[in-house]
């Protein structure tokens, strides 16, 4: 079970030319020795404020970017060559946050089999799998639309889609709702965790909703370029005061709850519900 | 309102002519285009005034959004009828008066120029109400690969086609935008003589620009992802295949061809 998907190995990332940087100590590393790991099938969750490094973390899963130092392997593979890294894109699939900016074609279907085009599969096939991942993602009815007339949401599953059918082990998606109406929110959330619990798509999922962590097999908190908490949800949400210290909130009944003075560790309204009850000491 | 627009002016149909393959069409468009001009009487004009309407009609686009597409050439229209009226001479005078004079040559060039606009504009309008601007790029780009020997990158032209016209309602929404932010910090953008608004369009457009440039770079990025590399090696979902119906336009351009030369032959020549 515990098969490593992505290892990063003491990573530090320079956007800028690294001699440049230690000329001018302005300049700090995206990331600093950045230790991570992915394991198969997992579902975890990276969190952290604007500038944190968690954007980089999601491109160098996929060798957009190479690391300055330290190594990125995915299934044991370097993406020190062209070659390489579109091996690395063939497990490691990708979901930006803007919708607009990601669809390539100008009908659904056609953009879903924009990838498994890329990859030289037979038509038939492709066929195939676009019609899969459209039925995945609910998105089969509007597969002869044109991306500019859907919802945002609708957009985002599409561009779900288009990773599904180019049928990757591991999709990393960077904060794939912040453009999103609390309705796409939702859906994009479903589709994901479903692609997770039914498909066996390792996912990891970049953001800074608190709400959409909770879920999570796993939770990493990243601060100024490092790794900084990384534990289960429960264990990470329950250390309020450290992760306010980082910039970020808890979710908001993990929040009430603690405000209350409730000492058990609370994360979804459900079970926020339940303490409180048993706080007044009634049924409800 | 900006919502709703479509990209190019494909009607949706599943008549004859949107069965016909993307290639095939294109093609014979070409073809019947210049044939058009091969015509030289008002018999051989009749065969392809004939075509466009048959055409018109086969496709079952409505007469409404035919007539559309010839609106913005009526001005056109207009004035090469009016050039060729009083410009043209020769045959019997038909009306003098003072330095103006018509004559029978003159209004037959005008009528045959007019004739022959019109069914240009049907034909070719034809071609994009019946295709969609996906099928046709891709159509461009299988009918042009021949050109890869001279080292076109004909794949990724039409690529660049695609993305342009992917991008168009995206970029008219961002314009949208754009103008009402401005709008709401004070600009104005109605007053004002034409140099005026010009430059009231200045700080339009420099957002519009470097969105457009950020656009550019995320597309790249997930382009990148979806493992695109290129033309090569790739392959296509959508096979086009010619079918029965793509040779019976083949014979049927043919044939219209073929009566035009002869009736070009055996009539004298107007123009």
């Amino acid at each position: 079970m515990n098969e490593k998907l992505i290892e990063f190995e003491n990573v530090t990332m320079f956007y800028n030319d690294p001699e440049e940087a230690e000329a001018d100590k302005n300049i700090a590393p995206a990331l600093i020795g950045v230790d991570f790991t992915v394991n198969k099938g997992e579902f975890v969750a990276v969190l952290g404020h604007n500038g944190s490094g968690k954007s980089t973390l999601a491109k160098l899963c996929n060798a957009i970017y190479e690391p300055s130092s330290g190594t990125v392997k995915v299934k044991g593979i370097v993406a020190d060559n062209d070659d390489k890294a579109d091996e690395v894109r063939r497990i490691v699939g990708m979901v930006f946050q803007n919708p607009d900016n990601q669809i390539v074609a100008t009908i659904v279907e056609d953009d879903v089999a924009f990838g498994p085009e890329n990859l030289g599969i037979e038509p038939k096939e492709i066929r195939r799998r676009v019609d899969d991942a459209l039925k995945a993602v609910n998105m089969y009815d509007h597969r002869h639309r044109e991306p500019h007339k859907l919802s945002g949401g609708q957009k985002q599953r599409v561009a779900i889609a288009g990773v599904l059918a180019m049928q990757t082990e591991c999709i990393v998606l960077d904060e794939p709702t912040a453009m999103l109406d609390p309705m796409g929110r939702e859906e994009v959330m479903q589709t994901v965790h479903r692609m997770n619990k039914e498909m066996g798509i390792t996912v990891v999922l970049i953001t800074h909703f608190m709400d959409e962590a909770v879920k999570a097999d796993r939770v990493v908190v990243m601060d100024s370029g490092r790794i900084v908490m990384q534990g289960k949800p429960r264990e990470v949400f329950s250390q309020v005061e450290k992760l306010r210290s980082h910039g970020l909130d808890v979710p908001q009944s993990t929040e009430l709850c603690n405000m209350l003075g409730i000492k058990n560790s609370v994360l979804d309204v459900d079970e926020c519900v339940e303490e409180i009850t048993k706080m007044l000491g009634g049924a409800r | 309102m900006i919502r709703d627009i479509t990209i190019g002016q494909y009607y949706p149909g599943k008549s004859l002519l949107h069965k016909i393959d993307p290639r095939m069409k294109l093609i014979l468009t070409f073809a019947i285009i210049i044939v058009i001009f091969l015509c030289k009487n008002f018999f051989s004009l009749g065969i392809i005034a004939v075509t466009a309407v048959a055409a018109a009609l086969l496709s079952r686009v409505p007469l409404k959004m035919i007539l559309k597409s010839l609106k913005p050439i009526v001005i056109i229209l207009l004035f090469t009828a009016v050039l060729n009226i009083f410009y043209t001479q020769g045959g019997a005078t038909w009306f003098e008066w003072k330095y103006i004079k018509i004559t029978e040559k003159g209004v037959f060039t005008a009528l045959f120029t007019m004739v022959r606009i019109v069914s240009l504009v049907i034909i070719s309008s034809l071609l994009t109400y019946t295709t969609t601007p996906t099928m046709l790029t891709d159509a461009i780009e299988r009918v042009l690969s021949p050109l890869k020997i001279f080292k076109i990158k004909v794949h990724t032209l039409a690529m660049m086609m695609t993305l342009a016209l992917r991008f168009i309602p995206t970029l008219i929404e961002e314009i949208d935008r754009i103008m009402n932010a401005q709008k709401a910090r004070g600009a104005d953008l109605e007053t004002g003589g034409i140099v005026q608004r010009a430059k009231a369009l200045v700080p339009i457009f420099i957002p519009l620009m470097v969105s457009s440039f950020r656009r550019a770079y995320e597309l790249a990025f997930a382009m990148t992802c979806r493992c695109y590399t290129g033309g090569e090696g790739r392959t296509r979902m959508k096979q086009m295949k010619l079918s029965g119906v793509d040779f019976f336009a083949l014979f049927a351009c043919v044939l219209i061809t073929a009566g035009i030369v002869v009736l070009n032959h055996f009539f004298e020549a107007v123009i």
